[in-house]
């Protein structure tokens, strides 16, 4: 995984002052169906290559961000913060 | 023991003696030796034991790849096993002592193994050692064990200093060579940020050994021009004792700078060891190449060394190998060696050379052997002789070191670490690092074969290619060489027939040829395969030296080329590294942060004994003069707080204050209960789900004004709470008006507790805090001493009796704690600690996260209540409902009682059916919390139990097999002190 | 051929030359009863036991690599049935009974080293924790031994039990767990179901799974196609991607876990021992390299490498236990892609898609369940129905509410 880490709010920054959750999905409307909401929770695309996946600037501007990279080649391809809605 | 010091030459400042020992001799050597050169200086040429088969072992390089010379220097503390003689510095003092044998040295028992090694070869192990079944761990393996590993670990404690350091820079050059100098100096005069880091104490690499001249300087001087400059220039940084041990993501690679590890005794103040990451925007590998071992006969034989050690013992440190010198050579650099060892006065008797031609003009006075091997070494523990084979036809020669030069191996090690593979070239015979790496590159011998002139253009051209990129400019240095017989790359030599002693591929591994013959019949000829049968490449060494060989080898018993073969994965580090360099300077006590409360030193000053939870160190208990036991202190603590008033320091609850006007809807979404209704000036309790409806956490909120809220979660989940909150806030729910702020720091909290808990507290507190205008659940701002302070107050409890929370801004916390208990001294005010607060709590059947272990539901905890069913939107929501999560075979929290209140029981004890058989099948629950409770007389329990809530009443055992524990109880209700007792709302 | 010490005499005499290759390398049959994609421990154990225990022999083993090339060659060698809960306990107490027996079943020498797997405690709670954990297992017949600080101080004279941050107050220890020596278990497997007939398959990569109707009937792989009755996927790092080519989505996660070995020393650490305060744990191999390791680095990952800072954190962790550690050198890292389940255990099962069978999800635990595994997911394919011990083990487990969580970290795998 990357060493450094491009924070939008703070620049190249180590690893090590970020938390990782996890995939970043959307999250299924509330009153959406139970399958939809048990696909959200449980199941993973897990991809081999592009991967958007929620990490915390913890030890710095304590944002959340979507960090866009490959599973396979480690490189880092984007860093938005969390709270930038795609174009979709 | 016949290399010795020359009367002059080499670069060792003979004005310095050192003295050493060596397994209890004293030796002396010079400022500037290595260890290895200084034991060859006084022609210690038996310097080691290898792994199996205990064969005697000497010095075959003079650099990071040795397998052979390895040892345990320094004493106690600083004692370091594997320690390699040809990189450790020689310091006056310095203790060295060789491994892996006994008695000694020269006589090691071990060498029976050399007797039984047609028995012992690759993989003889999985093949036998099975019967009878018991005898593995019984026998075999102790007795392996017995032989295992090389040098000793000491017990003791580390004495020195380690530091870790981040460096950044445009461009980093590893190797100080003649490539990577001229990589700096070209970078550098560009005006990049140049870091270069060379592993050896001097600069210079390969040109420290070399006779040619540059420019028309000798080499040294040559170096030292070049090192100058870049000393002089603030944009370089050199990093010399510095090993590049692994490429990361994000072109960041590690390094080790060895700050004192060549000095007796450290310097306090300066570490031993320093960790880089440097950060760099891009790279160049000058690493050089690794020359190649010959494998023949007795190959391992102490006097046998590669021919570039050689040529560096002799010109940088003034030692001569030998008496009578032979060389086995296969290209044109054994002819530079044997042109510096006549002009050092060295007697070489033989030159061996594998060609038919050589392309450089010998006149020197050796026999030179043309289309000749050397099949087999002679000699044991010291080397008398070699077995030449020269159109078929062996002859033997008398000779007391041989040089072997077989070709060289760029360094691609570091190039590899990120996945890339390196690729078999035909042209240089050798395997390469694979093209394109993103912001590495290779010059030099790291690259491909190429003299001296090659090396420095290459560098420099490399640099300049990066400065351009990076939008800088400048010029490629060339320079004029003479004396230089390096770069052309000759037929690789990779099995010589005719052998009758063992051909080593691993040296420290003692894996042979034939190993790897035995390796490709058995079905192991993948190279990884290979590898980990024969266990060749896994010594320390990493396979520096044998790793190529055991490929053409392998490719040679299967019928293929090497680059079929391929080789195995380049994996961090390039050299050994300490634990020590690697932690810097979190041990011991700093291992992790210490948190303490801003009431630390008043729970000091009030007899508190510590534990630590988490990164805190909170007050257990407050023993009192004449208390002999933890209980005694706790039993008088919970005693007091329920007939009088306790004081509870509670500042380490995580504490986030929550503003803006959708703050009231956000709460309700990551509270499973409903929070939007909650009255300015009121407190409440709430749970918080995860996704998949399991609790999380809980605690209170208050709400402090219409769009301001104060949240205490748990002390352990503190962090993940904010971490949680912020990203509901930021990445869920980004449209909703809310902003956070973690105040965990910023706040002393005290929680007062007991009947006498609201006199006390009106003599600080300004505002008339009587039940009418304070009541339960009250939570708001407070004036106290006369308006002095402002606090926050909160009337909840955690214990059943009447209680208030305050907090105070965190620097005042040890005077208002200290106020509190002088005003409530008259009324029997005690401290308490954590212990008494977790009994108090059993006694009321309040859970924390020994209950909330991740894995219970609200229903499983009788709080079905506080999920809300009216809600739209709440964490968890949906996931809770599913079928399992309401199953009726679900643990649910209850209370136990032992039968006996004389028997206690244990937190983590199982429950059985009374009579029921000790079986997984009849596992009824566990018990989550326990604790003696001195209003009852007897231990309390709290547990998740199988229908516990259906059960109050029914007789079980509490069944602790592991401490021989089985107590008869008697599930009841988990509140053990009734509403007759309960006071929270008087 | 029979391995025996006599074996190893005699070929000796004959410098060896009569060693016969330990298996085949057999072209694919156009068609196989079962086909077993992934030749690694899982899968090489399933196809000796469905040969051994089942009777059914025409059974192909997929392994796109070298047999071994997964997890089975790149962790840190441990065994141990000292599980918590009773969905996984007795899978994993089958799978020691198994180890034990190893040996003399496969006729070949995995080292199987009962040496002792010891867990640290620091505090009460943790304390409560083993207790409740140690309890469960002597339910279930398994050892289990609490021991307090004066046995630890005998047994582990070189750990920092006063000094450190968090001192060491005590331990639970399984005597029976151990370790076995972990690439001769995926070569011992692999021998002794080519014995029975097996077709272990090296360098063929299942690129597609053909279905008909629905039902599998086939995998494309490089080697052409290759029809079964039924599929086993046993590709654990890679379960994900083999279960999509059959349009499946697991709960699971894709991490790195690195390991590490340092030189080789003179043993002096004879048991498994896990530090309670921080992510660290070591044994020392018969070689006398220390193998030791940390947590998963915490990024969904399919290279077979991770990241300096986690090295850090383990060696941190490793001092802080044993001070004498500190000039004690690291010689190698590597890295083993971990498929994460999302409550950190296995899934044995049949999926929605018919024919097709599923072992994944071992997360960083898959080494010590080896036989089990695959004596179990062998009694699935043959009979069709879970095995008793991996009734908890079920794909459907997480939909339905029936999680196996050990550590209570709910569904984020990279928290387990």
């Amino acid at each position: 995984m990357a060493s450094l880490i491009s924070c939008p709010h703070c620049g190249s920054r180590p690893k090590e002052e970020f938390e990782i959750k996890g995939a970043a999905l959307p999250r299924p409307a509330p009153d959406a169906p139970q399958s939809e909401w048990f696909d959200h929770v449980f199941l993973r695309e897990n991809p081999r290559g592009r991967y958007d996946e929620y990490w915390h600037h913890a030890a710095g501007c304590r944002r959340w961000l979507v960090v866009t990279r490959d599973t396979a080649s480690h490189e880092v391809e984007a860093c938005r913060d969390a709270a930038e809605r795609v174009p979709a | 023991m016949t290399s010795y010091r020359l009367s002059k030459g080499g670069q060792i400042d003979r004005a310095t003696t050192l003295p050493f020992t060596f397994d209890g001799r004293s030796f002396n050597g010079h400022g500037g030796d290595t260890l290895a050169s200084a034991l060859l200086a006084n022609g210690q040429q038996l310097v080691a034991r290898s792994f199996k088969y205990h064969r005697p072992r000497g010095i075959l390089t003079a650099g990071a790849a040795e397998p052979n010379a390895l040892m345990t220097i320094g004493t106690g503390g600083r004692t370091e096993p594997n320690t390699r003689a040809t990189v450790q510095e020689l310091y006056a003092g310095l203790e060295a002592r060789s491994q892996n044998r006994w008695p000694s040295l020269s006589f090691d028992i071990g060498a029976v193994n050399g007797l039984l090694s047609p028995f012992l070869n690759a993989g003889f192990y999985y093949k036998t050692f099975m019967w009878p079944a018991s005898f593995w761990e019984k026998v075999y393996e102790p007795l392996i064990r017995r032989a295992a590993g090389l040098g000793k670990a000491t017990n003791e404690a580390d004495p020195d200093a380690y530091e870790k350091a981040w460096a950044h820079c445009d461009l980093l050059v590893v190797g100080s060579g003649p490539t990577g100098l001229a990589a700096a100096l070209t970078a550098a005069r560009s005006g990049l940020r140049v870091v270069l880091a060379d592993e050896q104490p001097a600069f210079g690499g390969s040109l420290l050994s070399d006779t040619a001249a540059l420019d028309g300087l000798a080499a040294t001087e040559y170096v030292a021009r070049c090192v100058d400059e870049l000393r002089s220039l603030p944009n370089v940084k050199l990093l010399s004792r510095t090993t590049v041990i692994g490429w990361y993501d994000s072109n960041v690679f590690g390094a080790v700078e060895r700050v004192q590890k060549h000095v007796a005794v450290p310097a306090s103040g300066q570490p031993v060891e320093r960790l880089w990451r440097i950060a760099a925007k891009h790279a160049i590998l000058a690493t050089g190449a690794e020359e190649r071992p010959l494998v023949f006969g007795g190959n391992d034989t102490p006097g046998i060394m590669l021919a570039g050690a050689m040529r560096t013992y002799l010109n940088r440190f003034g030692v001569a190998p030998g008496r009578k010198v032979a060389i086995f050579t296969i290209n044109d650099t054994g002819y530079a060696l044997a042109r510096d060892l006549e002009k050092a006065g060295v007697d070489l008797v033989a030159i061996i050379d594998s060609r038919l031609q050589s392309s450089v003009p010998y006149a020197g006075k050796a026999r030179v052997l043309r289309n000749a091997v050397v099949t087999d070494a002679k000699g044991g523990q010291a080397l008398s002789s070699i077995q030449i084979k020269q159109d078929g036809r062996f002859q033997s020669i008398d000779v007391d070191a041989l040089a072997v030069a077989g070709g060289f191996s760029p360094i691609i090690h570091l190039a590899c670490h990120r996945g890339g593979k390196p690729v078999w070239s035909d042209e240089q015979s050798a395997f390469l690092a694979p093209d394109n790496l993103n912001g590495l590159s290779l010059a030099g011998a790291a690259a491909r074969t190429g003299n001296l002139a090659d090396c420095v253009a290459h560098g420099s051209t490399e640099a300049l290619a990066i400065a351009t990129q990076l939008g800088k400019s400048g010029e490629a240095i060339s320079v004029q060489v003479e004396g230089d017989l390096s770069g052309r790359v000759e037929k690789p030599l990779w099995s010589i027939p005719d052998n009758s002693g063992k051909a080593f591929v691993d040296y420290q591994n003692d894996v042979t040829r034939r190993d790897l013959d035995l390796a490709a019949q058995e079905g192991f000829g993948h190279v990884e395969m290979a590898k980990r049968y024969t266990t060749n490449g896994m010594a320390t060494d990493q396979g520096k030296l044998s790793n190529i060989n055991a490929i053409a080898l392998l490719a040679e018993a299967r019928g293929v080329s090497p680059a079929q073969v391929g080789t195995t994965t380049f994996r961090p580090f390039y050299t050994p590294v300490s634990f020590g360099a690697l932690t810097g300077a979190a041990k011991g006590k700093h291992f992790q942060p210490i948190r303490k409360s801003p009431l630390h030193n008043w729970a000091v000053r009030n007899s508190a004994t510590f534990i630590e939870t988490g990164l805190w160190y909170r007050s257990a208990w407050f023993a009192r003069q004449g208390e002999t036991t933890w209980r005694d202190s706790v039993d008088r603590e919970v005693l007091n707080t329920r007939i009088n008033a306790g004081l509870c320091d509670v500042s380490m609850l995580g504490k986030i204050e929550i503003s803006g006007k959708d703050a009231a809807t956000f709460l309700d979404r990551v509270y499973s209960n409903g929070f939007a209704k909650l009255p300015v000036g009121k407190a409440r309790y709430g749970l918080m789900l995860r996704d998949d409806g399991m609790i999380y956490d809980d605690g209170t909120t208050s709400r402090l004004a219409e769009d301001r809220y104060f949240m205490t979660t748990t002390t352990a989940y503190a962090a993940g709470v904010m971490s949680h909150l912020e990203f509901c806030s930021q990445a869920l729910w980004p449209d909703l008006d809310v902003r956070l702020a973690s105040v965990t720091d910023q706040w002393a909290q005290m929680s007062l507790a007991g009947p006498k808990a609201r006199t006390i507290l009106q003599d600080i507190v300004d505002e008339d805090i009587a039940d009418e205008s304070f009541g339960f659940l009250a939570a708001r701002e407070v004036s106290l001493f006369g308006g002095k302070l402002r606090g926050l107050m909160f009337r909840i409890s955690f214990s059943g009796e009447l209680a208030y929370e305050l907090a105070v801004p965190a620097g005042y916390g040890e005077s208002v704690a200290d106020a509190l208990m002088q005003v409530g001294e008259p009324h029997g005010i005690c401290a308490y600690g954590v212990e008494a607060l977790n009994v108090l709590r059993m006694e009321k059947g309040f859970i924390t996260h020994a209950e909330i272990d991740g894995t219970v539901t609200p229903a499983d905890l009788g709080l079905a209540k506080m999920v809300s069913a009216t809600k739209p939107d709440f964490i968890g929501k949906q996931m809770l409902k599913r079928e399992g999560l309401s199953d009726p075979l679900r643990p649910r929290l209850a209370g136990l009682l032992p039968l006996d209140p004389t028997q206690g029981f244990r937190a983590g004890s199982h429950i059985l059916s009374k009579d029921a058989a000790a079986t997984l099948e009849n596992d009824q629950g566990y018990v989550t919390s326990n604790a003696w409770s001195p209003h009852l007389q007897s231990t309390i329990g709290l547990a998740l139990i199988i229908r516990g809530p259906e059960r109050h009443g029914e007789e079980v055992v509490v069944w602790n097999g592991l401490y021989n524990e089985f107590t008869p109880g008697r599930i009841c209700d988990p509140v053990f002190l009734h509403a007759a007792d309960e006071k929270p709302h008087a | 051929m029979r391995y025996s010490a006599f074996s190893v005499f005699r070929n000796a005499l004959d410098k060896h030359r009569g060693w016969s290759s330990a298996w085949r390398f057999p072209e694919p049959k156009p068609h196989y009863d079962i086909i077993i994609v992934g030749g690694g421990g899982h899968g090489l154990a399933t196809a000796h036991y469905l040969a051994k225990e089942h009777g059914i022999t025409n059974v192909a083993v997929l392994e796109k690599g070298y047999i071994g090339s997964g997890n089975v060659g790149r962790n840190t060698t441990i065994i141990r049935s000292n599980y918590l809960l009773p969905g996984n306990n007795p899978f994993y107490e089958l799978s020691l009974k198994l180890w034990e027996g190893l040996e003399q079943d496969l006729n070949y020498n995995a080292m199987v080293s009962q040496r002792g797997v010891l867990n640290l405690y620091h505090s009460d709670a943790q304390q409560a924790a083993y207790t409740r954990r140690g309890n469960g297992m002597r339910l279930h017949g398994v050892d289990a031994e609490m021991l307090d600080r004066a046995q630890l101080k005998t047994m582990l004279p070189f750990m920092d039990f006063d000094n450190a941050r968090f001192p060491i107050l005590g331990g639970l220890i399984q005597r029976r767990g151990g370790t076995v020596r972990h690439d001769a278990v995926a070569w011992g497997y692999a021998r002794a179901a080519d014995a029975r007939g097996v077709d272990v398959i090296q360098n063929c990569e299942v690129t597609g799974i053909r279905r008909e109707n629905g039902r599998v009937v086939g995998v494309e792989t490089s080697k052409g196609f290759i029809g079964c009755n039924k599929l086993g996927l046993a590709a654990a790092g890679n379960s994900s991607r083999v279960a999509e080519m059959a349009g499946l989505k697991l709960p699971i996660e894709s991490h790195v876990l690195q390991a590490f070995v340092s030189e080789g020393l003179k043993p002096f650490i004879d048991h498994v021992v896990i530090f309670g305060a921080g992510h660290f744990y070591v044994s020392q191999s018969d070689k006398g390299g220390l193998v030791f390791g940390g947590d998963i680095d915490g990024y969904n990952s399919y290279a077979q490498r991770g990241n300096l800072a986690i090295v850090e954190h383990v060696a941190e962790a490793g001092l802080a236990m044993i001070p004498a550690l500190s000039r004690i050198r690291y010689l190698r890292s590597w890295g083993g892609v971990m498929d994460m389940s999302m409550d950190g255990s296995p899934i044995i099962d049949c999926t929605p898609i018919d024919n097709l069978y599923l072992n994944a999800g071992w997360c960083y635990g898959g080494f010590k369940a080896t036989p089990a595994s695959g004596f179990c997911f062998a009694h699935l394919l043959a009979r069709g129905e879970p095995h008793s011990v991996t009734r908890a083990m079920r794909l459907d487990r997480f939909e339905r509410g029936y999680a196996i969580d050990e550590t209570g970290r709910g569904a984020q795998p990279n928290l387990h």
